[in-house]
């Protein structure tokens, strides 16, 4: 019978990690849907970027106290996991604080270390739940954000105090055992903890001792379960950029933002086209090859980048309050175009699902159904939105490629737009004069 | 022509066996809008003053595409890059300055793959870069303790990293700098890039380029500088917009310098 709580444990962390990597598996075939681009060229940068931008937070520091309070969940984060290793540890085995043996003066302080900056999450996740639901932050309450997106952030901050809660529960509790000569771990005394050596006796000192024996596993277990609880529902929420950040920063465009690609395609059948030699009634190179679609009107036509973007948004909405036409009250937020492209390729990801892996056409696409073109054309392609967001993240680039296929696929601009692009075809300027005229203004007073 | 502009085009230099130092890339506005020609004049006056030798391509000159590839239309924008590389590369041009940040970031990031590769320079760089080798001075003149505010354009600061040349070029007039609560790589757009330029906004509570002249007027400006003459249009529309126009201007850095010196 005493095995019963290390079987349970292993059953609890093995069908918990199994569950999360075959979930993994289902993100990496749907980003896969994209298109192929290269970006893996000049690694030197891209190792940079992720150097800088996702594991250094380079970009939130442009708001620095928002920016120093995700640092603090952040960092808390990655250290909290030495703890997690040393419950996974002593969950196999049976044992109690494995590492305090050999780690000695060092685990005190790696233990206090954790608690600091647990304290400092804390601090931070009622910081971060007050400005969503007190102070009620504009750009937590656009249209996009309400329902779901707005519940799923907020379940995440309090996952993340239930997870603090539990640290603090089973330290402290334990501290007041250990006093008592009746911890798990053997001998009489104090473990030292920076904040749970006076938490502990302040808030269970006097509980019996079963009382804190139950309290004591109920913060090993809670914590546990919470992790492994959070990382399951990763997949669910919006919160994948604390893995996919890594990735996402590595793979983000390193050209000047202002240099749209062009498109391969385009580029042959232009070259063709001013070819005086080309012969117009050649057979085709290829006569069964699917003709090149041009531009994007579902998440298969956008490449594996912009899908990897998708996953890797977290809503925080930064695009948004700086995009220009969403400032001025227009429907396009960048951030709607990030949460619609994730949706609508997780809708074809369960489709595949339910089709033996196979995409049955379901009469829906990502233009219109999820994003307008009242919303496309509203953009000014000022880039604010790339430049604000924290992880290199470009809605401009998945707004450009539907355009593309509105004005080449379905030659649906607005009418203004159409005379724009007749004039600079015909007098190769967007007005109606005539190129002959262009150096007139030297002669003119 | 105007008695003081000498506006060689690279037929007539090629003609006379001339290369010039650098191509002006005049542009679009700049050859037909009635503001923004006064640009390309301030522009050339600077030029003739420094004695740069430079040609413009006049009739050959065509629109570089910008404005097809934003609204979608990548097929309008390659064959105009693609004429436009062609006579380029037969005049073996090597260097290209510019007063619009769209060609300039069109030239200068889009048309290197489509075979067109050229130095290309912004005229607030190419300004700053005359003024450092000692090919031209300016005082402040008329400007000297003004209050001027720039507006970065989207297409020169956050596409291309630009943003110190034409600050540069307003503090060497002995203006007072002024910043907006939202500039450089957090500068507001003017509402009129990707296209915008020739459409009618969506709906919406507020016109971008109101929304952008608010954020000039909050420095209190006697002159709000700009570096782009579709920012240029917007902004001045926006202060039309305030009833504002009696007592602030909107101006191109290239007039600012060129009025400072009476040219």
């Amino acid at each position: 019978m005493s095995f019963l709580p290390n079987i349970i444990f292993a059953i609890v962390l093995i069908v918990g990690v199994g569950f999360f990597a075959k979930n993994v598996k289902k993100i990496i075939r749907n980003i896969k849907l994209g298109q192929d681009v290269n970006r893996t060229d000049n690694a030197g940068a891209r190792w940079k970027n992720m150097a800088l931008i996702a594991l250094g937070q380079k970009k939130m520091f442009t708001r620095p106290i928002p920016a120093i309070l995700h640092f603090a969940l952040y960092a808390a984060f990655i250290i909290t996991q030495i703890e997690l290793l040393e419950i996974i540890i002593d969950g196999f085995f049976g044992t109690h604080r494995f590492f305090k043996e050999s780690l000695g003066g060092f685990y005190t302080f790696l233990i206090s270390f954790i608690e600091i900056l647990s304290l400092l999450a804390l601090t931070a996740t009622i910081a971060f739940l007050s400005r969503r639901n007190l102070l009620k932050l504009p750009r937590f309450n656009k249209a996009e954000m309400l329902g779901w997106p707005t519940k799923d952030a907020n379940l995440i901050l309090i996952m993340e105090l239930v997870l603090v809660t539990c640290i603090f529960t089973m330290n402290g509790t334990d501290e007041v055992l250990y006093s008592l000569g009746k911890s798990h771990f053997e001998g009489t005394g104090s473990f030292n903890f920076a904040v749970s050596q006076h938490l502990g006796p302040a808030l269970f000192g006097g509980m019996s001792e079963g009382a804190l024996h139950i309290l004591e596993r109920v913060g090993w277990w809670g914590h546990l379960l919470m992790v492994i609880a959070f990382l399951n529902y990763l997949y669910f929420s919006k919160h994948l950029h604390i893995i996919l950040a890594f990735p996402n920063t590595f793979f983000a465009d390193l050209n000047p933002k202002g240099k749209f690609d062009n498109l391969e395609s385009v580029t042959n059948e232009v070259k063709l086209m001013m070819d005086p030699n080309a012969d117009p009634f050649a057979a085709p190179a290829n006569p069964d090859a699917v003709p090149a679609k041009f531009g994007a009107s579902d998440v298969q036509d956008l490449n594996w980048v912009q899908l990897l973007n998708a996953y890797t948004c977290t809503e925080c909405g930064r695009c948004t309050s700086s995009c220009p036409a969403n400032i001025t009250g227009k429907k396009l937020s960048p951030r709607k175009i990030m949460m619609d492209t994730r949706d609508r390729l997780e809708e074809v990801g369960k489709n595949m699902d339910a089709n033996k892996g196979v995409f049955v056409p379901d009469n829906k696409s990502l233009l219109n159904d999820y994003i307008t073109p009242e919303e496309l054309w509203a953009c000014t392609s000022c880039n604010a939105c790339v430049e604000e967001c924290p992880i290199n993240i470009s809605p401009l680039s998945i707004i450009m490629d539907m355009r593309r296929y509105l004005v080449m696929e379905q030659s649906a601009a607005p009418m203004e737009l159409n005379a724009v692009m007749t004039n600079i075809e015909n007098n190769g300027a967007p007005w109606q004069y005539n190129q002959q005229d262009r150096v007139n203004w030297r002669n003119e007073e | 022509m105007s008695e003081n502009l000498v506006v060689p085009t690279m037929a007539e230099m090629m003609a006379q066996g001339q290369t010039p130092e650098v191509l002006f890339w005049v542009g679009c506005s700049g050859s037909f809008d009635d503001r923004a020609k006064k640009i390309t004049k301030a522009f050339v006056k600077i030029l003739n003053k420094a004695k740069v030798p430079f040609a413009v391509l006049g009739t050959e000159e065509s629109c570089t595409g910008d404005p097809a590839k934003r609204a979608g239309n990548e097929f309008l924008f390659q064959m105009q890059a693609m004429m436009n590389i062609e006579v380029m590369n037969a005049y073996e041009v090597k260097k290209i300055v510019t007063a619009c940040p769209h060609c300039f970031n069109t030239i200068k990031n889009e048309y290197p793959e489509l075979g067109g590769k050229y130095e290309v320079v912004h005229h607030t760089e190419f300004l700053k870069s005359l003024l450092d080798s000692g090919r031209l001075t300016i005082e402040g003149g008329q400007f000297k303790g003004k209050r001027i505010t720039f507006h970065d354009p989207c297409y020169l600061g956050r596409a291309n990293n630009i943003y110190e040349a034409p600050r540069d070029l307003i503090q060497k007039l002995d203006a007072e700098l002024v910043e907006m609560k939202r500039s450089r790589a957090n500068g507001l757009c003017c509402g009129a890039g990707g296209a915008q330029m020739f459409k009618e906004p969506e709906k919406g509570n507020k016109d971008i380029n109101v929304e952008r002249t608010e954020d000039a007027l909050e420095t209190q400006p006697e002159i709000i500088a700009a570096g782009c003459p579709f920012c240029n249009t917007m902004l001045t529309d926006g202060i039309k917009h305030k009833e504002k126009e009696g007592s602030v201007q909107v101006m191109d850095i290239a007039e600012l310098i060129a009025n400072a010196q009476d040219l």
